[in-house]
């Protein structure tokens, strides 16, 4: 399965794009409407790049009024991020999607690096969450903590019934003349191929840790990367970074890894799930028996 | 719809300080003046956004000022290369205009040769840093030029429908000259389809996507 990395499409926007994808994650949504941060927001490093988008989005009213029929024209299943403040807000939210059935999960993004964390540990957000909704609930956890399988843990504790693996984590670029900060508020989120190997150990990590279905993500261009992260642990993988790059990427990524998976002779993305984690005493490459 | 076609890449030419990526067109349109197309640049993460300086027969000509290493590795590109590239995008300049004057900036006059063409080679005003990147004027039919300490506001004449593209400062003192001006914006780009919401820019108190909504708006 094949979805985009929150924040990295706007379904409205490219319809298209959206259409290659198993189901669309909307951008985060907010308790009230966010402007954003203020530009410059995007910037770009060798191996990567910086974003400081700040969870722009109209706010749940509108986007429960105006967006979400719009999207659910579009006869993909959507997946609903949303932020907010505190335990409370992240309820409420989830309360107001409850009743929508266009929304078949609810992604609680616990992690952005562009606005200011919200008050309560993962574990009483996803509980507050729980308590609103029968919803799927996946937890979206930053690899930026200490020790992120005992976040998983809790997370699945309280409720969540799979995983978001991983959100960016926070960089600095200077601008190479005037040696300041290149995006306008300093700090941004950073995503793309060099986010890889820490999404991959976090992927690992909780897979082992929890069992909890895991949508793996972060730095994910082809089909032998979303073979990687199936690997590690991951039943489905996201794409962010390479969608701007490559709006075909959907497509791409998808006929790429099941060529890879035709050539192992892999049946199916399920049947590489977790395969890393089986011990083998050989260096041989894999390939089903 | 995003159409994306690999070009193979005709001649990299010098025009002063910048350079002229000549590509072969595939079957992609060119787009109106202004409208513009994410160029991969070998080896970077992200494309670039680049605006259509001419469309000759069979080709899309881009002007690039190889200012970083996105905008280097395109200069780097040599004939028979290719390069990955998605457009036209984004709104271009309106050409129902009456008395149509062009002002450009810098590497912003890349738009200005296709949109002269369009216009049938209306008067132009370009303003350059040195007498080498002036050298790009020769571009633009029928163009006046200044160089730095001349700014290229102080050359803009009355009574014109001004059609400009420059650095942010000049764009902001050819609004205060012309409300209505039609004014073609950069900002950093990540995807150029309306996806990452990174390349908004604050006009009158409202933050709009360049990429979709621009980049091409009007100063009033």
């Amino acid at each position: 399965m094949i979805l985009n990395a929150s924040g990295c499409l706007d379904a409205l926007s490219a319809p298209e794009v959206a259409h290659g994808l198993d189901a669309f994650v909307t951008k985060t949504v907010t308790p009230e409407p966010r402007a954003g941060n203020r530009p410059v927001r995007i910037a770009e490093t060798d191996h990567g790049m910086l974003n400081s988008i700040g969870l722009q989005n109209p706010g749940i009213d509108r986007f429960l009024d105006s967006v979400l029929p719009c999207l659910a024209e579009l006869g993909i299943p959507i997946w609903t991020s949303v932020g907010g403040a505190s335990p409370e807000e992240y309820a409420h939210m989830c309360e107001r999607l409850d009743g929508r059935r266009e929304v078949v999960t609810i992604e609680l993004n616990l992690s952005c690096p562009n606005v200011a964390s919200p008050d309560g540990d993962a574990a009483e957000i996803v509980a507050a969450a729980r308590a609103a909704t029968d919803r799927p609930l996946y937890a979206k956890l930053s690899a930026a903590v200490p020790d992120l399988p005992a976040v998983a843990r809790a997370a699945r504790d309280a409720g969540a019934d799979g995983l978001s693996l991983v959100n960016t984590v926070r960089g600095l670029a200077l601008d190479e003349r005037t040696l300041t900060p290149r995006l306008g508020r300093e700090v941004g989120g950073y995503s793309g191929p060099a986010l890889k190997p820490i999404a991959l150990a976090a992927v690992f990590a909780c897979y082992r840790e929890t069992g909890l279905p895991i949508v793996g993500m972060g730095g994910i261009s082809g089909g032998s990367d979303a073979l990687e992260f199936l690997a590690a642990g991951a039943v489905a993988v996201a794409l962010g970074t390479v969608l701007f790059a490559d709006p075909e990427a959907p497509r791409r990524v998808r006929r790429e890894l099941d060529e890879q998976l035709r050539e192992r002779g892999i049946a199916s993305p399920a049947q590489a799930t977790g395969i890393a984690h089986i011990a083998r005493t050989s260096r041989a490459p894999v390939v089903a028996a | 719809m995003l159409r994306r076609e690999a070009l193979s890449v005709v001649a990299v030419e010098h025009v002063g300080a910048y350079t002229l990526l000549r590509a072969a067109r595939g079957s992609l349109e060119p787009g109106t003046p202004g409208q513009f197309f994410m160029l991969a640049a070998p080896n970077r993460v992200l494309p670039r956004p680049m605006s259509v300086c001419a469309a000759p027969a069979g080709e899309l000509w881009f002007l690039i000022d190889a200012i970083g290493p996105g905008t280097r590795a395109l200069c780097m590109l040599g004939q028979g290369d290719v390069v990955q590239a998605l457009g036209p995008l984004g709104n271009g300049f309106r050409l129902d205009v009456e008395r149509p004057l062009l002002v450009g900036g810098g590497i912003g006059i890349a738009p200005l040769p296709y949109l002269s063409q369009s216009l049938g080679r209306p008067p132009a005003v370009l303003g350059f840093r040195s007498n080498r990147h002036a050298e790009a004027a020769v571009l633009v039919p029928n163009a006046e030029v200044v160089v730095e300490p001349t700014l290229v506001t102080e050359a803009i004449p009355g009574g014109y429908d001004i059609l400009a593209c420059g650095p942010e400062p000049m764009l902001d003192a050819v609004a205060e000259l012309a409300p209505g001006a039609q004014l073609a914006w950069e900002a950093p780009m990540a995807c150029g389809y309306g996806a990452c919401y990174g390349c908004v820019v604050e006009v009158d108190g409202e933050l709009k996507r360049l990429c979709v909504e621009g980049p091409v708006l009007c100063a009033a």
